[in-house]
């Protein structure tokens, strides 16, 4: 580049360490890799991690696709996507699911399914599902080694107690593998079954806490629950039991992003912008 | 050429941008850009901070840095930083001893009569802190002629500019442990390696090295206040240049490639009594970083002591607990994940609504 920085921003060395931790991340699914993480041009918080992830993976003939939010249009996607375009000349972005062979997502998994030629890189703030419970790391590790989780099965049941319903509504613990208990990232509960047996390569970075971890493709992922208290998703359900409709596309399936509109009615939006247009689309013919 | 895809966040994005180099060019016509020479000798401290926190020794791109970040020390340390991922790392320098150091400053708090004497040097420490009206209005002329009337007075050669250190007599008398040679670890590079808890000690030096000020020192008032007791005692501090040597590439020899300016400090706290046999002595804190940071090498200091008494006793204060102070010290770190929480976070807040409409709904049927 003409500025003198390497393609995709970091220097090679850095790269390799970032592919190195992936590779033992999917040896060991769930578990949490530790990494150098270096700085990025962008804040920490704002996706350095996956950042880092994708840089370290993308190569001239990848078709990237970044959303936030299920937004390819939110400024921080933008951001990212642009600042990955600039460092990484030559390679494609795309807002369509299907043309993309890397994505970068913050807070969502896209509607669509994943193929097995794609990669999901998603961005975490807090790679630890056990930091609710315990706020060392080092007691932590120890009780991922172990597969003590019992203090998370705890504050699930005193939720139940309390109010009669498991409160976490996002960052779900999952189970993978039958091991280790992931933070899936603030994903919606409504995506955590989808990590399940996923085509797709999962893999998670957090940045500013210097972890990678995976959910390889075929993987077992389960969301924590108990066998008389199910796991359950976000209830788009109206006061009549109908299943609430996104009012652009009409879909009664996708994860709705509610909103107040001029009127100050509450209306529901496809939160998959791409989704929600690939099927205007259809619908239009 | 790649397809792009951009809506309207990018548009957003490029006049947020405009918006922002607004704000630092609207003196208008009568302005000068600040120059990178200038922001380093009459900005020096916020200089020596950006040196320090940014963790690279680079006086014109930290000048720089501060111009493009309008002032902002957590925004130009992190550009600074952010810089350093770009460049491999070639080579490591030798252990330096900061004995070599070529002074600028000097004090220490223990004794009147320190070998070599106290050097006051240039500090704010006993200056009256009264706005000096006349600056409002200095002129170049003026300004100019300060320096050189300053410069004339002085001595051509004022003597030795290197000095022993302090804790060097302490030691001899026996009131300091022995360096242990055998013990000294490979230095821990935590730009190479994540903190995996516990961590050696130079791990938690190197992490507050290029901690923030504030940070730092909030941390170490907490201690100071009585959240810890460390009570220490500054043996020494000093400020100047340290030359930096590098293996020659050919003959292999040390030789000195530059120097960097650094801020370096050594506390002495009382002897903590316990139940070994050994000879009781003082105990020792050490804080260094980049640029003339007096408060912060004292807060570091401070720190490496607390840490030091908590990874031996396990930690009673925050400050004593290393996973505490190590990973809330950071000042790239912590700003950028409080930054964060301005983006949007609707998809986890429409979880959050679900999940309490959900229990408020159970528990108004409980009522029923």
């Amino acid at each position: 580049m003409s500025n003198g920085i390497n393609f995709a921003f970091l220097d090679e060395y850095a790269k390799r360490e970032i592919r190195r931790s992936v590779i033992k991340a999917i040896c060991i699914p769930g578990y949490q890799v530790p990494y150098s993480s270096r700085e990025m041009p962008m804040g920490r918080g704002f996706g350095t991690g996956g950042l880092q992830l994708t840089l370290a993976l993308i190569g001239a003939d990848d078709t990237l696709k970044v959303i936030d939010q299920g937004s390819d249009d939110s400024v921080n996607a933008v951001n990212l996507r642009k600042f990955i375009e600039m460092t990484c000349p030559g390679i494609d972005t795309t807002t369509r699911l299907q043309e993309a062979t890397l994505i970068q997502s913050r807070h969502r998994i896209p509607e669509q399914p994943l193929r097995a030629d794609q990669i999901l890189v998603l961005q975490v703030p807090y790679p630890d599902a056990l930091v609710i419970v315990e706020p060392s790391e080092d007691k932590r590790k120890i009780m991922h080694g172990e597969a003590d989780y019992s203090r998370l099965l705890v504050k699930l049941y005193e939720d139940i107690v309390k109010f009669d319903e498991i409160t976490i509504s996002h960052r779900y613990p999952t189970r993978i593998n039958g091991h280790y208990i992931i933070d899936p990232s603030p994903i919606p509960r409504y995506d955590v079954p989808r990590l399940n047996h996923s085509e797709a390569l999962i893999l998670f970075g957090a940045g500013r806490e210097k972890k990678i971890y995976a959910v390889p493709p075929h993987c077992l992922a389960e969301p924590l629950a108990f066998d008389d208290v199910p796991f359950r998703i976000e209830d788009f359900t109206d006061s009549h039991g109908e299943r609430r409709a996104c009012k652009l596309c009409g879909s009664k399936t996708s994860f709705l992003d509610e909103f107040i509109d001029e009127q100050g009615a509450r209306v529901y939006q496809c939160s998959d912008s791409d989704y929600c247009e690939q099927q205007q689309e259809l619908a239009h013919g | 050429m790649g397809y792009v895809a951009i809506k309207g966040g990018g548009r957003a994005i490029d006049g947020a941008a405009d918006a922002l180099e607004l704000l630092r060019t609207r003196q208008g016509e009568s302005a000068r850009p600040l120059d990178t020479d200038t922001i380093e000798k009459q900005l020096y401290f916020l200089h020596s901070r950006i040196l320090s926190e940014g963790g690279l020794y680079h006086p014109q791109l930290a000048s720089l840095a501060i111009k493009q970040s309008l002032g902002d020390t957590l925004e130009a340390s992190f550009a600074l930083r952010a810089y350093r991922s770009t460049k491999p790392r070639l080579l490591e320098t030798p252990v330096h001893d900061t004995s070599n150091m070529r002074l600028i400053r000097r004090i220490s708090a223990s004794f009147k009569d320190i070998p070599g004497g106290q050097m006051l040097g240039p500090t704010t420490d006993y200056a009256l802190r009264l706005l000096r009206m006349d600056l409002l209005n200095e002129s170049p002329e003026q300004f100019q002629a300060i320096a050189k009337t300053l410069l004339a007075g002085l001595p051509q050669q004022s003597g030795a500019d290197s000095f022993p250190k302090v804790l060097d007599s302490l030691r001899a008398e026996g009131l300091l442990p022995q360096v242990n040679q055998a013990a000294r670890e490979q230095p821990f590079d935590i730009t190479r390696e994540p903190l995996i808890f516990p961590v050696p000690r130079s791990a938690a030096l190197a992490t507050m090295a290029r901690g923030e000020t504030g940070s730092l020192l909030a941390i170490a008032y907490s201690n100071m206040r009585g959240y810890g007791d460390v009570h220490p005692t500054v043996a020494e501090l000093r400020v100047g240049y340290l030359p930096v040597m590098l293996p020659h590439p050919i003959s292999g020899e040390l030789t000195e490639v530059g120097e960097v300016l650094m801020t370096e400090c050594e506390v002495v706290a009382m002897y903590q009594g316990d139940d070994n046999k050994s000879v009781p002595t003082f105990t020792l804190g050490y804080g260094a970083c980049f640029g003339h940071n007096e408060v912060k090498a004292i807060s570091m200091a401070i720190l490496d002591r607390a840490l030091q008494k908590g990874m031996q006793d396990g930690a009673e204060n925050p400050s004593e607990d290393p996973e505490f102070v190590l990973l809330h010290v950071d000042g790239i770190d912590s700003m950028g994940f409080a930054s964060h929480y301005k983006m949007p976070h609707y998809v986890t807040f429409q979880s959050d609504m679900d999940r309490l409409r959900t229990t408020q709904q159970k528990q108004e049927a409980g009522h029923e």
